[in-house]
């Protein structure tokens, strides 16, 4: 079909906010990693003796454990991870108040578009740029309530109890490779707390950016919802193109108390040189319900797989995530349901894209214990390929040890058809369009759940990821 | 001016992409703004070829001839040109867009018309589409509904009558062929196609149907009786009378003739 040429002869496939504001760093450490590192980041940051035992221990098991032989190809990282900056530190101090933000890091996040996201929700904004948080605002409100949204580094040290009680219980640094690299160099995230039966309508937001050449990314987020409370977390990012591979590596520990309901949400989309392996977790307690919206696009490899841990009778978890491959991209995500108590429920939907030769994979388990009596699983996932040369496999894990479980799975594939593409272009849209609106159509059951803004967002990027894939 | 035919089709031959022999063997077809014209034809004859040789369906390709719309070459545009310049075929197996309402799909269509950087108001998109609907007698809640998703024959007749009448095309195919459409789907066609006629006068109509039923709800200027990708016969209404009366079995035998 038609005009290819025309098409690619925009440029438009060139990554949308590959541009480099100009922002010198404070201090980093030499590239590469080791004890004496750790040991600078420990300082710089004035942490507890704690918190450094508990770096140097991670980062001896960071060093024991092999990188990991499945999910995608990480044969060229370790070359990557010796040129990284383990810690780079922008600016000396947080800032409380936009105007207070310096005028390059403000620019950054004007192209990006984010005053207008902030003025539209005004909830509270926490932005991290670089390792450090620069920009956070919390509605007067939550703070009068008690609801704890800090930078992790603040949560250190302004709550050291509540951080220390939960700090590293949901994801042990001896989890896998990655948790362990992040438990010994961790640096930025948030760290939020809400109180009991505290009910939050509007969500939290951080928005953060890696801006950092061969800058790793560790960030590092703690999350108690306490008994009853009810809140959102919503984190979108954005990163420039380089040249060299770049390496982010997050940890993401939830724990969703009695009765509790947390949504956690994140749109990322990575330049496509970025390996991104992060760890996400919740513990959802009795009667509590723990969601995970994720959607996966950029990278050069991501692994991510958001799970919840059924631990109380009654407790629910959801997964749904969108995940979009593009050309050389490897997108290996998916989601992971742990029944270990009676009348628990989980299920998954997961939407991935692979677009040239973009590669998607669907990972999951579902895992039901003895004893997990009436535990009900669903799992959906669906897959459209848009050229010949896209890939796509699915993974299924299924290990069940309860004869009353019932655990439901379902896979399809689909492909963007002539006769799809001839009827949209029948009533005057061109293909790129054509193909925006029918990815666009294969997402919605999952993107009608983000904010408007971030769905919006969701389909600009596509449309854009659209322009130049035809043919 | 009024003269110059709005859709000129002449010796015009076209396969399917890819295949030896032409399905169509030399089509001559000369329509004027604001006229309807009937093509009917037996099984296989052609008649929904033509259709999808002029909307530029991809799997199809013109050997020989030519189709002008309005004065252009319409063989070398591609199908979003098409519709832009002003044609628009109602589909007879139109597909499903999961995932995509029927307002979301008309206001991508319309934006696709506005020049770049040109924005749709989605207040008067609004507006259109409530007043469009209203005129073809249909409930709001149908625009919200997934196009062609799970819809039954009739529904799916329904939603390209709506896209029709917000098109507003100069020139409507409605290939209707070999669908063993219901007495209620024939009446939505012949509803909707009455209705946007009588608001616009000037709208064309190129009507491909295998039953004369269908013009007992429309009533043609021309009727063309299509036989191996030929047309062989032209004339007034009586035309689809006598193919009642007759079948197509005489033109089969001035064929082999």
């Amino acid at each position: 079909m038609p005009s290819n040429e025309v098409i690619q002869g925009l440029g438009l496939d060139d990554y949308k906010f590959g541009f480099v504001t100009d922002s010198e760093p404070v201090f980093r450490t030499r590239p590469g990693l080791d004890a004496d590192i750790v040991r600078q980041i420990s300082a710089r940051k004035d942490e507890p003796e704690w918190m450094l035992k508990r770096r140097l221990k991670a980062l001896r098991i960071y060093e024991s454990k092999p990188m990991p032989q499945w999910g995608g190809d990480l044969s060229e990282l370790q070359e990557t991870l010796d040129q990284t900056y383990f810690y780079v530190k922008p600016q000396e101090q947080m800032e409380r108040s936009w105007d207070d933000v310096p005028e390059n890091i403000k620019e950054t996040f004007e192209r990006l578009g984010i005053p207008e996201a902030e003025r539209r929700i005004l909830a509270g904004v926490g932005a991290q740029y670089d390792s450090e948080m620069v920009y956070h605002s919390l509605k007067e409100e939550w703070e009068a309530r008690g609801v704890i949204f800090d930078s992790i580094e603040d949560g250190l040290r302004n709550h050291p109890e509540l951080f220390r009680k939960h700090f590293g219980t949901v994801i042990p640094a001896a989890d896998n490779k990655f948790a362990a690299l992040n438990s010994a160099v961790w640096s930025g995230g948030s760290f939020v707390y809400i109180p009991p039966g505290v009910q939050l309508e509007t969500p939290l937001q951080a928005y953060f950016r890696v801006n950092q050449e061969r800058l790793g990314q560790f960030e590092r987020t703690l999350i108690i919802a306490d008994e009853g409370s009810r809140a959102h977390y919503i984190e979108g990012c954005t990163a420039p193109v380089y040249s060299t591979d770049s390496f982010h590596s997050g940890v993401i520990e939830i724990v969703v108390n009695r009765d509790a309901f947390f949504r956690y949400t994140t749109i990322q989309n990575w330049s496509n040189n970025m390996y991104n392996l992060v760890t996400q977790r919740a513990l959802v307690q009795q009667g509590a319900h723990m969601e995970w919206l994720d959607g996966n696009l950029g990278s050069k490899l991501t692994m991510k797989y958001p799970s919840c841990y059924l631990m109380g009778e009654g407790a629910h978890g959801e997964i749904m995530s969108i995940a979009y491959a593009g050309d050389g991209q490897h997108q290996d995500t998916g989601g992971k349901v742990i029944h270990v108590a009676p009348n628990t429920s989980s299920s998954i939907v997961s939407k991935s894209i692979s677009k040239g030769t973009g590669r998607s994979s669907y990972r999951g388990l579902c895992k039901v214990y003895d004893g997990a009596a009436n535990a009900k699983s669903n799992v959906e996932c669906d897959a459209l390929l848009i050229n010949e040369t896209s890939r796509t496999d699915t993974f299924p894990y299924i290990e069940i040890d309860e004869q009353t479980a019932s655990v439901g799975h379902e896979a399809t594939v689909s492909k963007v058809g002539d006769e799809q593409l001839f009827y949209l272009m029948s009533r005057g849209m061109d293909e790129a369009e054509a193909m925006a609106l029918i990815v666009r159509g294969f997402i919605e059951p999952i993107a009608k759940e983000l904010p408007l803004e971030y769905a919006v967002e969701l389909n600009r990027l596509i449309e854009l990821e659209m322009e130049g894939s035809v043919g | 001016m009024n003269d110059r035919p709005i859709l000129h089709v002449t010796g015009l031959r076209a396969r399917v992409a890819d295949e030896d022999s032409d399905i169509l063997n030399g089509v001559d077809l000369a329509m004027r703004r604001g006229q309807i014209h009937a093509i009917m034809g037996p099984n296989g004859s052609g008649k929904s070829t033509l259709a999808k040789v002029i909307a530029g369906h991809p799997a199809y390709e013109a050997t020989a001839g030519s189709v002008a719309f309005q004065g252009e070459d319409l063989l070398e545009m591609e199908p979003d040109e098409r519709a832009q310049a002003g044609v628009f075929m109602a589909f007879q197996y139109p597909v499903a867009i999961p995932g995509v309402s029927i307002a979301n799909f008309l206001r991508t269509a319309l934006q696709a018309r506005l020049e770049d950087g040109e924005e749709l108001d989605l207040f008067d998109f609004q507006e259109l589409l409530m007043e469009r609907m209203e005129l073809l007698d249909m409930e709001p809640s149908f625009a919200q509904r997934h196009v062609n998703d799970g819809f039954s024959g009739g529904e799916k007749k329904r939603n390209e009558i709506l896209q029709m009448a917000v098109l507003k095309p100069a020139l409507a195919v409605m290939d209707e062929t070999d669908s063993g459409l219901d007495i209620d789907a024939l009446r939505i066609v012949a509803h909707g196609v009455n209705t946007l006629k009588a608001e616009n006068p000037d709208m064309s109509v190129l009507l491909i149907t295998h039953y004369q039923r269908m013009l007992n709800y429309i009533t043609p200027d021309v009727v063309h009786v299509m036989v191996k990708g030929r047309i062989v016969e032209s004339g007034g209404p009586e035309v689809a009378l006598g193919l009642e009366e007759r079948g197509y079995e005489q033109y089969r035998r001035m064929q082999v003739a």
